[in-house]
């Protein structure tokens, strides 16, 4: 056997061993990453509802900002998708206006809107789950409560993200009408928070990137990000959300989330 | 032999060394070649704080880019509302995101329709995924038709073609590669749709097929023609004077001087771009004139008896002050472009002139040393030609009188016809119809108009403030004012999307299609629209980030600079008596180009006439003989007149190209008449008379003369066979103004020169000089 034969097989088998790990999910990390969306879920229920006041701002290429302030209240839904609704304050022209959400594990939400200056609510159709929340970064997919059920899954690798361990998993919206072909998570192992999530557009292209900041721990058992930084990575516009106040167990019930709350919401 | 031309006899002496010497430089300044990149962005020929540029800008930071690319679908039965197109307009469009950096994709498939249906508003895409039933179609006709956001812009009025836009966002700095795989992506798209459904012409068009055309064309001619162009004028050269040597020499002259000025450029850390790959030409026009005389001369010598190392010798020295003049007073006029508005002009310029000063150097040392070193042997039969000169110059002599006032005359007319010139840029004419580029935009104005747009940005510079009622009905009326306009073919303007959802919310009563009349219910139909939009269809293309300002979305015809200008402009005047309160910002590609292309070509036309005047002045000095600088003033300037002159008869448009050509042509120009006049002013001075001195002058740079014409000219003839349009008319008025240079340096100006020293003879009975 002659020296170079002798070093390429060895890098062969190497070669044949990336591509396998990073071309074709097995069936295990398949299995190890539903493991871990299933564990995300379940370290996050039983927190019932809550209200929080949030600041959106809005940022284009060259840093202009704009901003919106809104309040959203949030009720959790066992074995379906979760009901919110935001209730916008300004800016002045749309302030008032309420936007109800219910989510669905399977089936496509529904969201209704109430317009103060018309006195109605309209119902939006789903097709718009992919579209900007308020001319945002954000898409509406992007807001609306994790559910098992919305992906396929893949377990990438494990490593260490700012200095905590992580798994680095891939999910793929089952829905046809998703934006996105893929996203991929950095979940830390230790509370299965989500730090940071890259989305890549239909043709593969990375799009955005979302980094979750400044995690508190509310009722001893839910972690929540008070800071959330949307980055188009295309357009180079950004958005940040942030929670100036947020608070667990406010009484809110099925009734004050329908159709009909969307007119006294204030 | 004179001391002071000592050098050129050591030279000669040493011909290998010098031939080592030149190589080791040639390598080393040429290895720079390998450093130079080519930036094809339309920006270079922008500065940074050029106004229409950082409006532009501005646009694109406020709303999403809109570089495009479009897929016009003609269906052969005429009319696109049938199921067959409807499939191909959904798939195609479904397809189009694959387009790679794309972010936006619109036609009439997917076009967000909105409509009541009992308290909801259903926003939708137009046509389904099977929604092709004969009242799927007919709804879908209803709706294109009063929509006027979809009318004429994704659909033909009549209904014969269709559109899918693709949005597509460039990288920054250079995007040429990325044009390219755009453009490869979208042939894919087209290729596999033209077969899979082959009663349709699908075609490209759009500003990212613009710009790989451009650099397609260019490419091409730069491996077909302009390779061809230097074999045919090595073949002139070789026939006209007898020595396929000679003709290798000039070659390697010429190909050297180009080698070290990219080289140095380069090195110097410039880049390629369309206005700096003109370099190798310019130098190319200077290089052969400069061999050419000492070839021709070397000739004269040798027939006249001479050895060839001293005929060689007595060339270099007999041509050394014209073709030092030249070629100074030539770099000198082209670093005058660093004066024009275009930074890149401003590069070309002092390339040019670098390159001049070399081909200078090289045609007075490495070439005398070629020829010494080569079988370049003593011609023949070969009186015909200079017998030719010689019987010319004497008729000239003879019937010089006469030959005054025609010219004149015809100079005249020339100048006459000059102004007929109009500077006007039409982007889209640069191709001829043999391209596939120029028939989709030809096919797109059959049927749906130009592909030159304009955007008008209204601004409030409040937040929310096009929600206001009174700014929507100047917005709507500044519409119908465009909307009326014979070259504008549509206008996108939200403020009829604002209307839809009015009627929308009004159970969709057309007595309801009317602008909102209160803010906050503006403000809340945006609000309800824009929630309900999927990926890539928002409306930030047309409304900025805080609603304070709008984009209106003008298509117009394939107009000119001129008319792009003037639409500008009125538009403008009407907006600003319209609404005082609000600002009014206007930009594109097509306005940018439009605005540079003239400034441009006022600089560069201006700037190449004042360094004609300077180069006479420089003259002046070199000749030290005020009447002969100023002779060169007239014989300078009227070549160029009479070239704009006959293209005022033959076409009367001058793009941005043909602006550069007057700087092409400025090297020969002033080597005739730099050439003719010291030869003439050199026969004065040794005591002959003008009649006798223009005989001389014939006998001596005549033949060099019509050489290097007839040599440039068939060079630059093949450019005349470029489909690219731009090459093609370079290369005709080149020609032009250069055999025209060579009549007159031939015809009037022995004339003139004989009737000035009569005139003078007469006057001072003294000396010229």
């Amino acid at each position: 056997m002659t020296g170079r034969s002798r070093l390429l097989l060895p890098l062969l088998a190497v070669w044949g061993m990336l591509l396998a790990g990073s071309a074709h999910a097995d069936a295990a990390s398949e299995e190890a990453g539903l493991k871990v969306a299933k564990e995300r879920k379940a370290r996050d229920q039983g927190w019932d509802n809550s209200v929080a006041e949030t600041l959106m701002i809005l940022r284009n290429a060259q840093g202009q900002e704009s901003t919106r302030d809104m309040r959203v209240k949030t009720l959790e839904v066992d074995g379906d998708g979760d009901k919110a609704l935001t209730i916008f304050d300004s800016p002045r022209d749309v302030s008032g206006t309420a936007f109800l959400s219910i989510s669905h594990t399977t089936d496509a939400d529904e969201q209704w809107i109430y317009l103060p200056a018309l006195k109605r609510v309209k119902r939006i159709a789903s097709r718009n789950k992919s579209g900007p929340f308020m001319a945002s970064e954000f898409a509406f997919e992007d807001l609306t409560s994790f559910e098992v059920e919305k992906y396929s899954y893949d377990l990438l690798r494990e490593e260490t993200y700012e200095e905590m361990p992580v798994y680095v998993l891939e999910q793929k919206p089952q829905d046809e009408f998703s934006g996105y072909s893929r996203q991929v998570l950095w979940i830390d192992k230790q509370h299965y928070r989500v730090h940071r999530v890259d989305f890549y557009d239909k043709k593969g292209e990375l799009l955005k990137t979302l980094e979750f900041e400044d995690y508190k721990l509310f009722k001893d058992t839910y972690w929540r990000p008070m800071t959330s930084l949307m980055y188009n990575v295309q357009t180079r516009k950004s958005t940040d959300l942030i929670t100036k106040s947020l608070e667990f167990g406010v009484g809110l019930e099925d009734s004050d989330f329908d159709k009909n709350s969307l007119r006294r919401a204030r | 032999m004179q001391p002071r031309h000592g050098w050129i006899s050591t030279v000669l002496t040493h011909p290998r060394k010098l031939l080592v010497f030149f190589l080791i430089i040639w390598g080393a300044l040429g290895a720079g070649v390998t450093q130079l990149v080519f930036n094809g962005d339309y920006r270079v020929y922008f500065e940074n704080d050029d106004p229409h540029k950082v409006a532009f800008e501005a646009i694109q930071t406020d709303f999403n880019k809109s570089e495009n690319l479009s897929f016009l679908i003609v269906p052969e039965s005429g009319t696109v509302y049938q199921p067959e197109t409807f499939r191909l307009l959904y798939q195609l469009t479904e397809a189009a995101w694959q387009t790679p950096l794309s972010n936006r994709v619109e036609s009439l498939a997917n076009y967000q329709y909105s409509y009541a249906d009992n308290d909801d508003l259903v926003v939708t895409d137009l046509i389904g995924a099977d929604a092709v039933s004969d009242n799927d179609i007919a709804w879908v006709r209803r709706a294109a038709t009063s929509t006027p956001e979809v009318a004429g812009r994704l659909i033909a009025d009549d209904g014969r073609a269709a559109m899918v836009n693709v949005t597509v966002q460039l990288p920054d700095g250079d995007p040429t590669a990325a044009v390219s795989r755009i453009t490869a992506f979208a042939r894919t798209l087209q290729k596999e749709y033209s077969t899979q459904f082959p009663n349709h012409t699908i075609m490209l068009t759009g500003v990212v097929v613009l710009n790989n055309a451009f650099s397609e064309a260019a490419q091409r001619d730069a491996s077909t023609l302009i390779p061809l162009m230097f074999v045919i004028i090595a073949a002139m050269l070789a026939v006209l004077v007898r020595s396929v040597f000679a003709a290798f020499a000039t070659l390697l002259v010429v190909f050297a001087s180009i080698g070290m000025t990219m080289g140095l450029a380069g090195w110097a850390g410039l880049y390629l771009s369309t206005a700096t790959v003109n370099v190798p030409t310019l130098v190319t026009t200077l290089a052969v004139a400069d061999c050419i005389h000492i070839i021709v001369t070397t000739r004269l010598m040798l027939q006249g008896g001479m050895e060839k190392a001293t005929a060689l010798q007595a060339a270099v020295r007999q041509n050394l002050k014209p073709i030092l003049i030249t070629s100074i007073t030539t770099a000198i006029g082209f670093l005058m472009l660093n004066f024009a508005a275009v930074p890149v002009l401003a590069d070309l310029g002092n390339l040019t002139a670098l390159g001049v000063m070399i081909a200078c150097v090289l045609s007075l040392t490495v070439l005398p040393v070629l020829l010494l070193l080569m079988p370049f042997k003593r011609p023949r039969a070969s009186q015909k030609t200079a017998g030719f000169f010689d019987t010319t110059g004497k008729l000239v002599v003879r019937h010089h009188r006469r030959i005054l006032p025609y010219s004149a005359l015809l100079m005249v007319l020339a100048v006459v016809y000059a102004f007929n010139n109009t500077l006007n840029d039409v982007v889209v004419d640069y191709f001829d119809s043999s391209t596939t580029f120029r028939q989709a935009v030809d096919t797109k104005s059959d049927y749906m108009g130009g592909m030159a747009t304009i955007n008008f940005v209204v601004d409030t510079e409040e937040e929310y403030g096009i929600a206001n009622p009174a700014t929507l009905q100047k917005i709507a009326v500044f519409t119908r004012w465009l909307r009326d306009r014979d070259e504008v073919n549509h206008v996108l303007s939200f403020s009829d999307t604002q209307k839809r959802l009015n009627q929308n919310m009004n159970n969709d009563d057309p007595n309801a299609y009317s602008l909102p009349r209160e803010q906050d219910l503006a403000s809340q139909y945006m609000l309800l629209y824009e929630m309900s939009l999927p990926y890539g269809l928002d409306l930030n293309n047309q409304i900025n980030m805080d609603k304070s300002a709008l984009r209106l979305v003008v298509s117009l015809d394939n107009l000119g600079s001129k008319e792009l200008i003037s639409l500008e402009q009125e538009a403008r005047k009407f907006f600003k008596k319209l609404a005082p309160e609000l600002t009014l910002r206007a930009a594109s590609p097509a306005l940018m180009f439009a605005h540079i292309g003239e400034r441009n070509m006022q600089s560069m036309v201006a700037g190449t006439l004042l360094a004609l005047v300077l180069i006479s002045f420089l003259i002046v000095f070199a000749l030290r003989s005020w009447r002969l600088g100023l002779v060169s003033l007239l014989t300078n300037l009227i070549p160029a007149a009479v070239g704009f002159g006959i293209w005022g008869l033959i076409s009367g448009e001058i793009n941005m190209a043909l602006s550069v050509v007057l700087s092409m042509t400025l090297g020969i120009i002033v080597d005739d008449s730099v050439h003719f006049l010291t030869k003439y002013q050199a026969a004065r001075q040794s005591g002959k008379d003008a009649a006798a001195a223009v005989r001389h002058t014939f006998s001596t740079v005549g033949v060099a003369l019509a050489t290097t014409t007839v040599v440039l000219s068939a060079g630059f003839a093949v450019l005349i066979l470029s489909s690219f349009l731009l090459n093609a008319d370079m290369g005709l008025l080149t020609v032009i103004i250069i055999v025209a240079a060579l009549i007159i340096d031939l015809l009037f100006l022995p004339a003139f020169l004989m009737w000035l020293d009569n005139q003078a003879s007469q006057h001072k009975q003294g000396d010229f000089t």
